[in-house]
């Protein structure tokens, strides 16, 4: 059944491109219709979406790091201050 | 200066946040329409690359002639935010070229001295990251560089033939344009010395980390 609603289909499909009339020749245009433009929208959000992502990254590549170094910092410091055995 | 940091990056957001209802209420750009509120994402980044890689480049001359760790650690940031800051210049400007000049890239006088240029800074965080003992001496001799580079970057657009706007837009932009292009800036700017702040700290930080290994092996 659905080889022929298929076949039904894509001859429908091939009468109505044979219908169509072949391009007899170009007109020519000063500018690009509106529906061929680069539609400038995706652009604009493209661009200040990369700038508040490069921020958050960085700056929470940086909160990681100094998180890192006070841990590093306070381990350290109690080490130290630990009183050492004495021999 | 650490105390700042949160009132700082708090002011910074909102501005960021508010930033884009000033920029819909400029009126748009003549020819160019809606692509061109990109200049106000794409101005203040490259801007302040060039004051970044100019504060680097004096900074490391400091270091070099008084050989104190605080300049190391100021240079070391402001490379890190010349080369962020850089990267937004450097995406959101082809993102604008494509849709008016109707290419991603040329290779014309300012683009190619602004990649060059952030370029040296690219390779001034290579060489800190894996150059070894000393590489913060040869790195401000790259800072020094950068600096040279940097007026060559501005002018460029007045000296050569290119496709990028000249240095003379800025100036005469319309009130509704340059009052969301200089909030803008200012958005940029509280951000990077907030920025700028937390690194330097980072710094501070693994200095005296350092210290207390000494302080433990003895």
């Amino acid at each position: 059944m659905r080889t022929r609603i298929f076949l039904t289909l894509m001859l429908l499909r091939t009468a109505a491109l044979a219908a169509q009339d072949p391009q007899g020749g170009f007109v020519p245009v000063t500018e690009v219709p509106a529906s061929e433009q680069l539609p400038s929208l995706p652009l604009v959000i493209t661009a200040y979406a990369f700038v508040w992502a490069a921020f958050l990254f960085y700056a929470w590549t940086m909160w990681k790091k100094l998180g890192k170094v006070e841990q590093e910092i306070t381990i350290l410091s109690a080490q130290i201050s630990k009183p050492r055995a004495k021999p | 200066m650490r105390k700042a940091f949160v009132p700082l990056l708090a002011l910074a957001g909102l501005i960021f946040m508010t930033a884009p209802i000033l920029i819909m209420r400029a009126r748009y750009e003549s020819t160019m329409g809606l692509v061109q509120k990109i200049f106000y994402f794409h101005m203040p980044p490259a801007m302040l690359m060039l004051l970044s890689a100019i504060f680097c480049g004096l900074i490391s001359m400091l270091y070099l002639i008084k050989k104190r760790p605080v300049y190391d650690w100021i240079a070391f940031a402001a490379a890190e935010l010349t080369v962020l800051y850089g990267a937004m210049a450097m995406v959101t400007g082809p993102l604008w070229a494509r849709k008016a000049w109707g290419v991603w890239w040329v290779w014309d006088a300012r683009l190619t001295m602004s990649l060059l240029l952030w370029m040296v800074f690219v390779s001034y965080l290579l060489l800190r990251r894996y150059g070894g003992p000393g590489s913060e001496t040869l790195a401000a001799g790259l800072a020094l560089f950068g600096m040279a580079t940097s007026p060559f970057v501005y002018l460029s657009v007045n000296i050569w033939r290119t496709l990028h706007p000249l240095t003379s837009v800025v100036p005469t932009l319309p009130v509704d344009f340059a009052f969301a292009l200089w909030y803008a800036f200012l958005g940029f700017l509280l951000l990077y010395i907030a920025l700028m702040t937390m690194r330097v700290r980072i710094e501070e930080q693994r200095a005296l980390v350092d210290q207390l290994y000494l302080e433990s092996e003895e």
